[in-house]
This record gives C-alpha cells, sequence and structure tokens, in this order.
C-alpha cells in the first residue's frame, strides 16, 4: 500500500507510459541496481536475523565459539521464558506504553492550541511568540538535563511518572509543522461558522481538528517513537525499578545477565517488538508524515 | 503572513464606513487577544516551566559552586568556565563529538543518497528493500547496543567469525581505542540512515518527470541525468538532511554510553557523557552546567552557519 502512494505522485506528473517502460526493460543499469539493493537490504536485515537465531538457542549454543545459524541443540524458547520469568518486561512495556501516551496526548493538545492560535488569531506579541518558539528548535535537550533534574527535585517529582512526562511534552518544532499546515487551511471554511457566532475553540474542534487529521497522526506517531525511545531523560529521572522504561530498563538487565547471550538477544527483540508492530499498522502514515514534514524523533 | 494583512486593512484611514470597520475590528481584535493568549497559554506554561526556566536556571547553576551534596550555592562568577576551558577532559569529550560527527555525517548523507536513488528506480520489491532501510530507525538506542555489542563480539562475534572466514584478521571492534569510534559509526549508521533515506526518496520522487523525459530525449542517460538532473534538484534536501544530521550527531550520547561506557581509556567519550559524569557521578552540577552552556554555544555556532550557508544558497 505504502509503495503505491509513495510512487503516486511520481506517476501523476509524467506520462504512465514513459514511467512504465523502464519497469519492463531488463537493461544491466536495473540488474546491478536490484542486486545492490538486495545486498544493502541483506546487510540491514543481517543484525535482526542474527539476534532472533540467539535468542532461539540455549544458552550453552548462544556462547559457543563455532558459529551457528541452526544451532546443534536445536531451536528452544527457553531464553524468552527466562526473560519473562525473573525479568521486568512487562512492567516496563506497561510503564514505556503510558508513559508514552501521556507524552503523546499532551503534546498534541498543547501544540495544536498554540498552532492554531498562531496560525489563525491575531493579537499582540504573536509574531515574537513565533519567533521565540522558532529559536527554540535549536535548543540540544541534553543541555538542559542538569537543570531539569535539580528542578525535578525541586518540585519533588524525582522517582515519579511526572519527571518523565513534562519535560518531553514541548515540541517546537511539532508546532511549527502544525501551524504551516493549519495556514493551507482555506479561510472560507471558517467564515460560516463565525457568521453563526461559532466560537474560537468551537470552530478549532468543528472545523479545523477534523481537517488536520494527517498531520496530527504524523505529530502523534513521531512524538511516540521518540518518547518510546528516549534514553537519557529517563534514565537521569528515575532510579525507582517500578518506574523503569523499557530502554533505561534493558540497559540495567544488560549488565545483570552478563554473559547470557540468548536472554539479551530475547529481551531486545521483546522490547523492539511493540513499536514494529506499530509501524506495520501506520507505515503509511509514518512514511507520509516524514516525506512532507521532515519530522524527526525529537 | 495572513495577520499583517488583516491588520493592514484595519489601519487605513478613510470614510466614516471604514471607521466604523476599524471600531468592530477593534472590538474584535481585543477578543483575539485574549482568546489568542488562551490558546497559547497551556504550551506556554509548559514551555516557560520546562524549558525557559532550566535555561535560565542552568546558566545560574554554571555560575555557582552547586554540588549533589548540597554544598556550594554561592555565586562564584565564571570560575567553573575558566576551569572548563582548562580542563582535559572536556576538550578531549568535546573532540570525540566532533570527530564522531565528522565521520558519522558523511556515511549517513551517501548511504542515504545511493538507498534513495536505487529505490527511485522502480525496482521490484520495493516495500521490502525500504522496509529493511528504514526498520531500524524503530528501535531504541538500547536494543541497537544490544545487537552490535552481540555483533562486535571479539570472540563469539558475527563479524569476526566474517573477517576470519575470509582471511583477515580479527579486530576488537569495541576494545582498541583506533576502531571504538568507527564500531559506534557503523551502528549508528544501521540504525538511522533509514530516516534520512525517506526524506532523499520523498524529494527525488517530487521531481517532475518531464525533467528527464527531456533529457532522454536528448540522449542523456542515467548516470548523465542523476548528476544533471536528480543531483542539483535535490540540493536543498541535502542542505536539510546534512543540517539535521550534524545536529543530531553532536547530541550522541546513548549509543556510545551503552556499548562502550566512552571507553576504551575516554577515545569515544563524548560531551554530552561528560556533562552527565561530572553532574551525577562527580555530584558538581554548577560545573557540569557550565560545560553544558559551552556545549551549547557550540551547537549555537553550527546552527547560524548552517543558516547563513542556506541563506546565501537560496539567495
Amino acid at each position: 500500500m505504502a509503495t503505491t502512494t509513495l510512487t503516486r505522485p511520481a506517476q501523476h506528473t509524467g506520462t504512465t507510459q514513459d514511467l512504465r517502460k523502464p519497469r519492463r526493460k531488463l537493461t544491466v543499469g536495473r540488474v546491478a541496481a536490484i542486486v545492490v539493493a538486495a545486498f544493502i537490504a541483506v546487510l540491514w536485515l543481517i543484525p535482526f536475523a542474527w539476534a532472533t537465531v540467539t535468542a532461539f538457542k540455549t544458552e550453552t549454543d548462544a556462547s559457543a565459539s563455532k558459529i551457528s545459524w541452526i544451532p546443534p541443540s536445536g531451536f528452544t524458547v527457553e531464553a524468552f521464558a527466562k526473560v519473562f520469568q525473573d525479568g521486568n518486561i512487562p512492567l516496563w512495556t506497561w510503564n514505556s506504553l503510558y508513559t508514552s501516551a501521556a507524552i503523546t496526548i499532551i503534546t498534541l493538545v498543547i501544540s495544536a492550541l498554540v498552532a492554531y492560535a498562531l496560525s489563525r488569531i491575531d493579537f499582540k506579541g504573536k509574531k515574537l511568540l513565533m519567533t521565540v518558539i522558532i529559536a527554540s528548535i535549536i535548543i540540544p535537550p541534553p543541555v538542559l538535563i542538569i537543570p531539569l533534574f535539580y528542578q525535578m527535585l525541586a518540585l519533588k517529582m524525582i522517582d515519579t511518572s511526572w519527571a518523565i512526562i513534562l519535560p518531553q511534552v514541548i515540541h517546537p518544532a511539532m508546532v511549527f509543522v502544525l501551524k504551516k499546515f493549519f495556514d493551507q487551511i482555506p479561510r472560507e471554511l471558517e467564515e460560516a461558522a463565525v457568521m453563526d457566532g461559532a466560537s474560537r475553540l468551537r470552530i478549532f474542534m468543528t472545523i479545523i481538528l477534523p481537517l488536520s487529521r494527517p498531520i496530527l497522526a504524523a505529530v502523534a506517531i513521531f512524538t511516540f517513537i521518540g518518547a518510546w525511545n528516549n534514553f537519557l531523560w529517563p534514565f537521569i529521572s528515575t532510579n525507582d525499578d517500578s518506574l523503569l522504561t523499557l530502554p533505561v530498563g534493558l540497559q540495567t538487565i544488560k549488565s545483570a545477565y552478563g554473559v547470557q547471550y540468548a536472554q539479551n538477544m530475547a529481551s531486545a527483540l521483546l522490547a523492539a517488538l511493540p513499536l514494529i508492530v506499530v509501524f506495520l499498522f501506520f507505515q503509511r502514515q509514518i512514511i507520509k508524515g516524514i516525506s512532507t514534514t521532515g519530522l524527526a524523533g525529537t | 503572513m495572513s495577520s499583517s494583512t488583516l491588520s493592514r486593512q484595519a489601519s487605513q484611514p478613510g470614510t466614516t464606513q471604514s471607521r466604523n470597520a476599524n471600531a468592530g475590528l477593534s472590538l474584535r481584535s481585543k477578543r483575539d487577544a485574549l482568546s489568542g493568549w488562551t490558546f497559547s497559554a497551556p504550551f506556554l506554561v509548559f514551555f516557560l516551566v520546562f524549558l525557559v526556566w532550566p535555561i535560565i536556571y542552568g546558566f545560574y547553576m554554571s555560575l555557582t559552586g552547586k554540588s549533589l551534596t548540597g554544598a556550594n550555592d554561592s555565586l562564584i562568577g565564571f570560575a567553573n568556565y575558566s576551569e572548563a576551558f582548562a580542563d582535559a577532559g572536556m576538550w578531549r569529550s568535546l573532540g570525540n563529538t566532533l570527530y564522531f560527527t565528522v565521520i558519522s555525517t558523511v556515511p549517513l548523507v551517501l548511504v542515504a543518497l545511493l538507498m534513495a536513488a536505487l529505490l527511485n528506480m522502480n525496482l521490484p520489491a520495493q516495500w521490502l528493500f525500504r522496509l529493511s532501510y528504514f526498520a531500524p530507525f524503530l528501535l531504541a538506542s538500547t536494543v541497537v547496543s544490544l545487537f552490535f555489542t552481540w555483533m562486535y563480539n571479539p570472540q563469539l562475534g558475527l563479524i569476526n567469525d566474517f573477517l576470519a572466514k575470509i582471511g583477515l584478521p580479527k579486530v576488537a571492534w569495541l576494545n582498541d581505542p583506533n576502531v571504538a569510534m568507527w564500531a559506534i559509526v557503523i551502528a549508528t549508521l544501521w540504525w538511522t540512515v533509514g530516516f534520512n533515506f525517506l526524506l532523499y526518496l520523498a524529494a527525488m520522487q517530487n521531481i517532475p518527470a518531464q525533467h528527464y523525459e527531456a533529457a532522454s530525449l536528448d540522449g542523456a542517460g542515467g548516470w548523465r541525468q542523476f548528476f544533471s538532473i536528480t543531483l542539483p534538484q535535490l540540493t536543498p534536501t541535502t542542505v536539510m538532511i546534512v543540517l539535521l544530521q550534524i545536529l543530531a550527531s553532536l547530541k550522541i550520547f546513548d549509543q556510545i554510553y551503552q556499548m562502550t561506557a566512552g571507553g576504551p581509556g575516554g577515545s569515544t567519550r563524548p560531551v554530552v557523557q561528560y556533562i552527565f559524569e561530572t553532574g551525577f557521578t562527580g555530584y558538581r552540577l554548577g560545573y557540569s552546567a557550565a560545560i553544558s552552556y559551552i556545549f551549547f554555544g557550540l551547537i549555537v555556532v553550527v546552527s547560524v552557519m548552517q543558516f547563513v550557508i542556506t541563506r546565501r544558497r537560496s539567495a
């Protein structure tokens, strides 16, 4: 599905015939391109494949000095069972899930509201506000970890989920992207509602938001991926074992398991699974989101 | 932009009618001012509390001897900064960060360009290629680090096994100070190149097909078309990707911390790790904040340089 979405614009601009022609012709160049593309794809899939094979091995086979893609003692789910038994993976997954969801929801609400004001409402100080928000895009989050940590200490939020969630909801780049999208919605659509005396909030909820679903989805997905995979801030702001997010939790068991290679790979795969599933469901929006907005997982 | 149009109309002096309109608009604009700030308020609160305040407070901290153990809170002026400028550890970590940024940006841009150019040729099984190039981007740094630490394992690792099979000597990937940073670059390339690749692919597919039709009528081959049409048309995209990549690479921390912890012998320790360690392991929050600000200064310089270059290009 996503394939067609991405290639469709190209086909519309030219005549279909011209673009179809090279598809059938198998020139030397095209064969070479397929070989190179496939070679890179194999290289890129090897880490996944090797991790998967290792995760389904016994520890003895995994740490055998002879590399085997098909283990001598056969495949087993032992490592996964062990990880579930004595690991906290389900708890950490849950922590990642609800903190990321909270971050996404708050980000979406506050960013869409301010973006609407910047796009549609005339008010004093708007230009300054816009300039400050755009300028803040260059602030690298790692610069803030020391004062933020101290602030959380003062607010007594260290070792609560709030410490993980609250500082991650400000995404100036997302505000900018939303504002640009709102700018493109024709003003005529609102005029009838204004005549009827509808409030700004009503216009925003009933006209702007429904028209902005694609960009809202893109912003939501990227905020979620960014929050889900964030390491540095959750790592600093929580020490409580029961609050750890998946990436931070994994870091702790990596050292605890030591040389348990099969278990390490099993937990890595379990941690990777949720986002891979998200991707399979939302791949169209993700790819479109990247191509139209250039959003980074900031 | 539309805001200026509106206010310009409103400020036009003239007939009574337009003065009436003026009165109406000023009432409207009062209401607008209120709703404008109301809509902005939730974001502003978070923005001020969790971004603006930490920036100001962090700068204040950098002027104190504050430590995690709660000792010296008093202002000591720029002593932390002068100490930092004389601190070999900070310079080394800044150097490592810049080194990583330089050697990672080139492959992260070129490999992305190659991937996009290949997939722009309408190859069969597109979706499979695209999925495999992009999927690693979805992983957490911890997962990437686990994968690569395992593959880089000197005795049991897949990579050394392959090197041995083709008759090459084994490499102590993460334990050799001369190799470790390159090992990190390879892992980072695998992890994040998919994002740049999608940006390039989208930009390529926006190039009008007529350009290529005209070129092939003139007898230009595939390579010629790539260098005379595709690449020039991609210039704005390339500038953007390089900018995003440099800013992202300067912030490197996660995968290094997890794969080498900055070793061997500090040869991969980036500046973010140095900030983290002086603050949380060394308990010197004030000093750590000062290094954060030096690093921030570096990022601002890079951003301004990029901005100037982009402006000149588009002018």
